[in-house]
């Protein structure tokens, strides 16, 4: 007997009569001789304080870092009200939300959430979430490619290199081909957009803030893509959304990003969230969940999962996307998060980052190991040049409980000088002072 | 009482639930040019008005814990809390994805033992915990078998073969990974028809999917057959996870011949399906196949475990980083809570349930294929066709009874199916209430079938006007306000 397993020896016995036969092993009898299986290499069961005490022993093998780095996860606040809230089993334990008058209160905060992401990006419509960003720009590529027809998108060399090869793979096997834009003083080159763009082209993918964390100008990029009639897709951090012209203004047809920006804890790389918002225009050709509203037979309001006919389930073949089930909880996550901070928490909390991100910056450029890399406005990620041996400097950080900065190195070798802090509320001025203490003790 | 309102709803100029330090730092301004001149319309609300908003709107939603959730082919099992503790431990979730090595060895022990235990419960070599959702899985799992046709020069191989009965996601994940997708036709108890493999296995035929016990939960007895008939014509197998649960300690997908496959951790291992996600999809592949796995694979190695990022082979990257590793945790936690010494009771029970339900209601509800089940098996409806009730109206009378419905309309191949997943987490007891109700509608649809088809009655909401919300679609609360 588990604890997990309820069955009785009577229970089996009433129910295998009922069934008609001797014993268990008779359910199994079709599987040819040859398939059954021996003895499995598993460890045998542990009790619930046996299990406690090895999670103790392996959580001593970690040691939570403070970041100085972001890289596509940023270690920003998380209120202590969602957990307690997504945890509650109505939300946590339920499927997705397929008998829609006993899941209203999933399809609730989807709706919330879709209006929120609206609200940051100012985009017509959102969907129910993605994987993680990265995935959602692929996604937003595929339904770029579908929507013009065509087996080409062009891609800005200043996306996080781990976003591009997402994009790459899942072009790959499907055919497309992505071709990038290089980069010029760390922004995407307009001037080359014009000169690669053309009628086969789907249309360009970009990232705002960029890999080297700055805030690019995209003045003209839309009337370059509109001029062949290609889509603009736009990856961008939702949390500074309340401080940056959103995707909507500068003509964006899909706007994606990791929301994991908006109070998800770092967890190892995930489970994070992707979103996706496009047109009205381009609605139907959005993938995954929408929710929208409708009425009861009564009139009263309610929420149900709506056009679905673009969906897997229903298409099937034709379907452009096989995305089902996304990170809904996390969806949650984020929507309590864009309650709880509202209008002007949003704001203020990445404001604080922003601050604390150019004071960092300006401490490191009076130390003369560093120097800019560009002269490009930021929010709260930036690129500097360094004489200092990158790994050395990071394995002393490391000593001192800090995650340093992310060296461009990891991407590309030949940018070996190049290193990108990142910094967000929870960085204190004490915390920062220290940490460039430490750096001002290398040569 | 019902609880209506939007958070925006609730919503007071001036209110706030948030706190943050005082910086004595200098403010900056961003540039005028690429700054917001307005405010995103967000709510503004205290902390005790979020918690009792989602509190109420939590009220609105059924979960396991509340009751009985057979719904088929999902494996609604009980999801245990000590899981959910031991993903939450601070020295995991704190850690950043490009922490040195030295600092995660936990973290990534973790990994290591999930895709190992994984590996040995399937028969097959190697796992990658990177695909974060069974449809994820399946795309990634298509692209090694492409990649692997690929290595070979045999770009010829084009096609991917699903039976009729397979879920929507198998052909919709073939041709997001541009191959075109193949229906082989069933046998009457839902087997792959050998036959009519047959006539469709030729050179351009790059792999199969099945699930195997397939959709209508009965086994593959065939199965070592369409494993050498595939892989005679230079084809490979893949294995959809959605019904590994009844094979648990019995028999594994390797041993069948499969070459690659996909778990579903918030099916088979427990995890919480969170509403739909976040999920995690594992894909394992034979020997053979490692080297096409997507980086970074997580390797054991004298020093340790480190992440290696350079194959010649990989198809790349699928996810930004290691997948929902917080996700694949709890797997863990639920693996070593069962342990060796009960995984089989996993199989054993699930299936007695199935079968148990089964031979119960089978004089009400028409059965379309005798014998034994595995862990699921489908009603074709109710027996009596001339109440004129459907599949769908038993679905919405259940609900007023506390219990979730079985999946209904699914697999495609019976007409009004009604498949029911009983998991081997729910008691004897719960069973029998299940069957009561069951029959007590199929007696009601006799005596009162316009009762049944006006159901639900105890529900928050009544049925929906679904055909109004895709015609008028309202997705978001300024649309709502436009009204």
């Amino acid at each position: 007997m588990h604890k997990y397993m309820p069955h009785t020896h009577d229970d089996v016995r009433a129910m295998l009569d009922r069934i008609g036969v001797e014993k268990l092993e008779d359910l199994f009898s079709e599987i040819p001789k040859t398939l059954v299986h021996k003895e499995l290499d598993i460890p045998n069961s542990m009790s619930e304080i046996e299990l406690r005490e090895h999670f103790a022993s392996l959580a001593k093998q970690n040691t939570p870092l403070i970041p100085f780095m972001g890289a596509g996860a940023y270690d920003h606040y998380t209120p202590s009200v969602i957990r307690h809230l997504i945890e509650r089993q109505e939300f946590l334990t339920a499927y997705t939300p397929y008998q829609p008058e006993i899941a209203q209160g999933t399809l609730q905060y989807i709706f919330e959430y879709q209006s929120m992401i609206c609200q940051l990006t100012g985009m017509d419509v959102s969907n129910a979430s993605m994987y993680d960003g990265a995935t959602a720009t692929a996604e937003a590529m595929f339904m770029a490619t579908g929507v013009r027809r065509s087996k080409k998108i062009l891609i800005s060399a200043t996306v996080n290199p781990n976003i591009q090869e997402v994009v790459k793979t899942y072009a790959l096997y499907r055919d497309i081909e992505v071709i990038t834009v290089n980069e010029e003083d760390g922004q995407t080159s307009l001037d080359e957009v014009k000169a690669l763009m053309d009628k086969d082209v789907a249309g360009l993918i970009v990232q705002n803030p960029n890999l080297y964390g700055i805030t690019e100008d995209f003045t003209g990029f839309k009337d370059a893509l509109d001029e062949h009639k290609g889509l603009f897709i736009m990856n961008h951090d939702p949390s500074l959304l309340a401080h940056l012209k959103t995707p909507a203004s500068w003509g964006v047809d899909i706007a994606v990003g990791d929301a994991q920006t908006l109070g998800v804890p770092l967890s190892y790389g995930g489970p994070y969230i992707g979103y996706m918002a496009t047109t009205t225009k381009l609605m139907r050709k959005m993938p995954g969940r929408i929710c929208g509203v409708t009425k009861d037979q009564d009139g009263k309001r309610a929420f149900v999962l709506t056009l679905q006919a673009r969906e897997q389930h229903i298409r099937r073949e034709k379907a452009n996307s096989n995305i089902c089930s996304n990170q809904s909880l996390l969806a949650l996550f984020v929507t309590i998060y864009m309650a709880l901070m509202g209008k002007k928490g949003v704001y203020e909390a990445q404001q604080m980052s922003h601050d604390h991100a150019h004071y960092l910056h300006d401490k490191l450029l009076e130390l003369p190991t560093f120097e800019p890399a560009f002269d490009k406005p930021f929010f709260k990620e930036f690129t500097l040049k360094t004489t200092l041996d990158v790994d050395k400097m990071n394995d002393v950080l490391k000593e001192h409980g800090y995650l340093g900065p992310l060296p461009q190195k990891r991407f590309d070798e030949a940018k070996a000088d190049l290193v990108t802090f990142a910094v967000t509320e929870k960085r204190s001025k004490a915390q920062m002072d220290a940490f460039v203490d430490i750096v001002r003790g290398l040569s | 009482m019902y609880y209506d309102k939007l958070i925006f709803e609730i919503s007071t100029e001036g209110r706030k639930g948030y706190s943050l330090p005082k910086t004595e730092i200098e403010r900056r301004e961003v540039p005028d040019h690429l700054r917001r001149p307005d405010c995103p319309g967000l709510p503004e609300v205290s902390e005790l008005d979020v918690v009792r908003h989602y509190t109420n709107v939590s009220f609105k939603n059924f979960g396991i814990e509340k009751g009985f959730y057979p719904l088929g082919s999902c494996t609604m099992k009980y999801n245990p809390k000590i899981n959910q503790d031991m993903a939450n431990l601070p020295e995991f979730a704190g850690l950043h994805p490009y922490q040195p090595l030295d600092t995660v060895q936990g973290m990534l022990h973790v990994y290591y033992e999930t895709q190992r235990m994984l590996s040995e419960i399937s028969g097959l070599d190697t796992f990658t915990l990177n695909p974060y959702a069974g449809a994820h899985g399946e795309h990634i799992g298509l692209m090694i078998i492409k990649a692997y046709h690929r290595s070979r020069g045999d770009e010829k191989r084009t096609k991917i073969i699903v039976p009729d009965s397979a879920h929507g996601t198998n052909p919709a994940s073939a041709t997001v990974t541009g191959f075109e997708s193949v229906e082989v036709k069933s046998n009457a108890d839902g087997t792959v028809n050998l036959e009519d493999l047959k006539s469709v296995l030729d050179d351009t035929v790059a792999g199969i999917m099945l699930t195997n016990p397939n959709t209508v939960g009965i086994f593959e007895k065939d199965i070592l057959e369409i494993a050498k008939l595939v892989h005679q014509a230079g084809g490979l197998l893949y294995y959809d996870g959605a019904n590994l649960n009844p094979l648990l300690g019995f028999a594994r997908p390797g041993d069948m011949g499969f070459d690659i496959m996909h778990i579903n951790l918030h099916k088979t291992f427990s995890t919480p399906h969170g509403g739909g996600g976040p999920g995690s999809g594992p894909v394992g592949v034979t020997k053979a196949l490692v080297p096409f796995l997507p980086k970074p694979v997580v390797k054991k190695t004298s020093d340790g475990y480190s992440l290696d990022g350079e194959t010649d082979l990989t198809i790349g990257q699928v996810s930004h980083f290691v997948g929902n590793i917080g996700v694949a945790m709890k797997a863990y936690a639920y693996m070593l809570t069962i342990g060796k010494d009960n995984i089989t009771d996993i199989a054993r029970f699930s299936t007695l349930n199935a079968n148990y339900i089964k031979e119960s209601l089978k004089d009400d509800f028409l059965l379309p294929i005798e014998g034994i089940c595995k862990h699921e098996f489908v009603f074709d409806g109710l027996k009596d066709k001339s109440t004129g009730v459907t599949t769908l109206d038993v679905a919405k009378r259940l609900l007023d009874f506390d219990m979730h419905p079985p999946t209904v309309y699914f697999p495609l191949v019976v007409k009004e199916s009604i498949m029911v997943e009983p998991p081997e987490t729910e008691s004897k007891q719960t069973i029998d209430k299940f069957i009561e109700v069951m029959k007590a509608i199929a007696k009601e649809a006799k005596e009162d079938p316009d009762k049944v088809k006006g159901a639900p009655y105890n529900t928050v909401v009544k049925r929906l006007d679904e055909a109004l919300a895709a015609r008028k679609p309202i997705v978001k609360y300024k649309d709502l306000l436009s009204e």
